[in-house]
């Protein structure tokens, strides 16, 4: 009854083009883009795995898709050590500032996506301060200039900018759940401040830490719009890829098998994360 | 509370820092008298002036309003209807398709829409655009409202129907009334996500469709200006009116997002 | 006939049976309680009659009708909830509104209704008051009064007094039983607590495991409880359980392990060898420093083993010479206040034959 429109819509627009799209990745590409009839001239059903065959004979494409986990994974890796005394102190914090506090961190996240991504396009221009500043300190070392802007590191830096709300989130929501009494317990037996972080504190954590990591690896892999403004043309990512293959290329099917792989790939990651969260969430209570 | 030390209390500085100083640059560039957002010359109207006269902006602002306006409502009322499904009764496929738009990366989602609308010879435009607004947007509004109703007492709506009251008046005179503010805030969050979308409107919208992002997206591509920064300030004021009025009227709006993220 | 009439309901969730053919009835204008602890299927019953549950076997009689058919909203029952559920955005007004505006009572009839409801709750002039800015004790008038309003043939209260603190749970307690007698209505109340249910009920039907263990007047479920739970659950209460020795007329003696003969007048005729319970209240034991004059009945010597002094009785835990405990009341003395015995004290139990009830097992 009451599910009933929101279930018909979502399975009109949501899982049919899901499947259309699983569906796509068997076909031939169109004559002038697109796809192919399903039926061909002659009468029969063309449908075929040449696309699958492209990703496994091709290694330039096991090449980006190993370089997109790399970079998801060094931003979650940067978000964590980034987010981890950010969502500390906010647990810590007096009960009323705690919202104002979650609302600062949360705030940016509404912010329109390429406004955020044309910040940094300002901050690591050729003229701007920073760029000035980092290329002088290599003249001094007699180094040459390095343009900070369409390059890696500008597709990182901004990759862990619009991350970083996923990761404080779930690891404030754990933490704040943590018994201070346990680390005064661990002091009281002898632990020192790293030791009660390290043997305590962290391993307490790690639910909060996988959800975390979930949240940003899993959009990090399938990005499109950072490396597209501003990584330079050795930053192609899977996702650039996609984006090629439907507007430029117009090689559809191929298109949707590189996106079926990313969505196994997203779907297995995400299933992982939950599973690992039920396992852990028991511990966390203890 | 545990004292935190000044390492913590810098650390944490050093990343709300992070988070703030590139939209400040943004906002504060707008206002430079300088094609080049490089360095302050002086203050300028300019670029704001430049915005309201120029067409391709106010066209593509028109267009994000119309699809931001249906986009929320329809979202609203197909995502509060999916929260009281899904607190209601013990759902297993719902939820997953509500959930599956946000978890999954957008590109995706934009891609299948764009094959799926393309099959079906429906040409792209401002209806594609706000059908796949809605498809994310029905989640966000469906863990708000959820979240709203696992809040308040379950006692309430017995006591309704003890009350004499049928379920559809249980509903409308206590339950409904209740989380009205969810529901408003909600309506407000994915006016806004659907207003700042950028991926999976680049892949649906077509050729004769420009929303305000994708008009800022070929600003950036081709011609840099600091109208490009003056844009992005009052779209970043707009968000920050709206979140803040949908935090006001719905507290656990900030619990909700939390929650939607685990 | 009975006003409410339960008929061998029972209502099992999974393995777990919650009531187990439970058949009792209610009669127009009688404050019912039930009694028991948590989990013996009592809030479970109450649910059943309101019809947010309905049972596995056996039939709920309203007037000789059968509710099954009806949902909660058709049902002449209203229920005072343990959390008085009163609807927060709505005034005190429009919550006891709410059952008339539910039941399209003309608009032009509520506002009688409504201040003649409050008044009956003693909370005249409260109309225009949001819930979040009551007392406890008002939202529960607040909530029996809105459950009053549209004159139900039984009114259901789920443990209504168990949020509030000793003073005034006593005070509405006695508010409770003037206004049960002034409306006339049927009561059923749930309740854990026997010192409640002892003061405010006509009947009470004390249940445990899903069964009526005792269905009474209060006075005889206190003074004649027929099975150790019952006289376990209310008050305090010495048991002694063991063999049945002799019978003559209508005293019956019970050999009990490390105390001795017990010997109890019953009407009940228990076989030599079968096996039975003696209930002693503490009150009913007479304890001195030295033996009693006049001699039949039981007494045993003892020391004073522990005491609880609660300042206007004092109750003696006393240990006999083969292990047994005692447990004994003694008022203390009228004017000091003073306990008259201490613990080491070397003390004389006594009590009468009629003093004990027999609990054959």
């Amino acid at each position: 009854m009451v599910s009933g429109p929101p279930l018909a819509f979502l399975l009109v627009f949501f899982a049919a083009p899901a499947l259309i799209m699983v569906l796509a990745s068997f076909r031939s590409p169109g004559e002038f883009g697109g796809l192919a009839p399903l039926v061909d001239a002659s009468g029969r059903i063309d449908l075929n795995v040449d696309g699958y065959a492209r990703l496994v004979t091709e290694p330039v494409f096991a090449q980006v898709f190993v370089k997109s986990a790399g970079y998801a994974a060094l931003t979650t890796l940067v978000c964590l050590l980034l987010a981890y005394p950010l969502a500390t102190l906010i647990a810590r914090s007096a009960k009323k500032h705690r919202d104002l506090l979650l609302l600062l961190v949360i705030l940016p996240f509404w912010s329109n996506f390429l406004i955020r991504i044309y910040a940094w396009m300002i901050i690591l221009g050729p003229n701007a301060a920073l760029a000035r500043l980092v290329n002088r300190a290599l003249a001094v070392f007699g180094a040459d200039p390095v343009p900070l802007l369409f390059s890696a590191f500008a597709v990182l830096v901004c990759l862990v900018y619009v991350s970083l709300p996923f990761m404080v989130l779930p690891l404030y929501a754990n933490l704040e759940k943590h018994d201070r009494t346990l680390l005064d317990a661990a002091q009281d037996l002898g632990a020192n401040a790293w030791q009660r972080f390290w043997r305590i504190t962290f391993p307490l954590s790690l639910p909060g830490v996988y959800a975390g990591a979930a949240l940003v690896f899993i959009p990090a892999l399938g990005v499109f719009a950072i490396p597209d403004i501003l990584g330079g043309p050795d930053d192609t990512l899977i996702g650039n890829l996609i984006k090629q293959q439907f507007l430029e290329t117009r090689d559809w099917p191929f298109g949707s098998v590189l996106s079926i792989v990313l969505t196994a790939a997203a779907l297995a990651l995400a299933g992982g994360a939950a599973w690992v969260a039920r396992r852990s969430g028991g511990a966390s209570r203890a | 509370m545990r004292k935190s030390g000044p390492w913590l209390w810098a650390s944490a500085l050093v990343a709300y820092a992070f988070l703030y100083v590139p939209l400040a640059i943004v906002v504060v560039y707008s206002f430079n008298d300088s094609r080049l957002n490089a360095e302050w010359v002086g203050f300028t109207l300019d670029w704001y002036r430049k915005l309201a006269g120029d067409g391709a902006m106010t066209a593509a602002a028109g267009n994000s309003l119309v699809i931001g306006i249906s986009a929320s409502v329809v979202s609203t009322v197909l995502g509060t209807m999916a929260g009281v499904a899904m607190h209601r009764y013990r759902l297993r496929v719902l939820p997953l398709l509500i959930l599956a738009p946000i978890a999954i990366p957008e590109i995706l989602t934009g891609v299948s829409l764009l094959i799926f609308f393309v099959m079906l010879n429906v040409t792209l435009g401002l209806v594609s655009v706000a059908i796949a607004h809605i498809t994310f947007c029905i989640g966000f509004v469906a863990i708000v409202v959820r979240a709203r109703l696992a809040g308040m007492d379950e006692t309430l709506t017995e006591a309704a129907r003890d009350c004499g009251a049928s379920p559809w008046n249980a509903f409308r005179y206590v339950t409904l009334p209740l989380i009205t503010p969810g529901v408003i805030a909600g309506a407000l969050m994915a006016f806004t996500l659907s207003i700042d979308d950028f991926v999976i409107t680049f892949f649906t919208a077509g050729a004769g469709t420009i929303t305000l992002p994708l008009q800022i997206y070929s600003m950036i591509k081709i011609s840099v200006t600091p109208e490009v920064n003056a844009v992005s300030t009052l779209l970043m004021l707009l968000t920050l009116v709206l979140i803040v009025t949908a935090a006001r009227i719905s507290p656990t709006l900030l619990r909700s997002t939390q929650e939607s993220t685990s | 006939m009975a006003l409410l009439d339960i008929k061998g309901v029972t209502r099992r969730f999974g393995e777990f049976t919650a009531v187990d053919n439970v058949s009792l009835s209610v009669e127009a204008g009688e404050f019912f309680t039930l009694l028991g602890p948590s989990g013996c299927g009592k809030t479970t019953l109450l649910r059943m009659i309101a019809g947010f549950d309905l049972p596995d076997a056996g039939s709920v009689l309203l007037d000789g009708e059968d509710l099954a058919h009806r949902p909660p909203e058709a049902r002449p029952v209203r229920t005072v909830f343990q959390s008085y559920a009163l609807f927060p955005h709505m005034t005190v007004e429009g919550n006891v509104a709410f059952p008339l505006q539910m039941a399209k009572v003309p608009p032009r009839d509520r506002p009688q209704r409504i201040a003649a409801a409050l008044e009956d709750v003693r909370l005249t002039g409260y109309d225009k008051r949001f819930p979040h800015e009551l007392s406890g004790g008002q939202k529960q008038r607040v909530a029996v009064a809105r459950a009053l309003v549209t004159h139900p043939a039984v009114l259901l209260l789920d443990e209504p007094l168990a949020a509030l603190d000793a003073k005034l749970r006593e005070e509405l307690q006695i508010e409770l039983i003037n206004l049960q007698k002034d409306v006339g209505i049927a009561f059923v109340y749930v309740t854990h607590d026997q010192t409640e249910a002892l003061a405010l009920s006509h009947r009470i039907a004390v249940m445990n495991h899903g069964r009526v263990e005792q269905l009474d007047v209060p006075s005889r479920i206190y003074g004649f409880p027929n099975s150790r739970f019952v006289a376990d659950f209310i008050g305090q209460c010495n048991l002694y359980s063991g063999q049945v020795v002799a019978r003559d007329g209508t005293i019956v003696a019970i050999d009990v392990p490390s105390l001795g003969p017990v010997r109890v007048a019953t009407r009940s005729e228990p076989a030599l060898g079968s096996s039975g319970t003696i209930a002693l209240r503490p009150e009913q034991i007479r304890i001195a420093a030295g033996a009693p004059a006049d001699a039949p009945g039981n007494h045993y010597r003892g020391t004073v083993a522990d005491l609880l002094y609660m300042g206007d009785v004092t109750v003696y835990k006393v240990e006999t010479s083969g292990g047994s405990r005692i447990e004994a009341l003694l008022a203390n003395s009228q004017g000091s206040g003073a306990k008259f015995f201490e613990v080491g004290d070397q003390v004389e139990m006594s009590w009468p034959v009629d003093a004990g009830h027999f609990i054959a097992e």
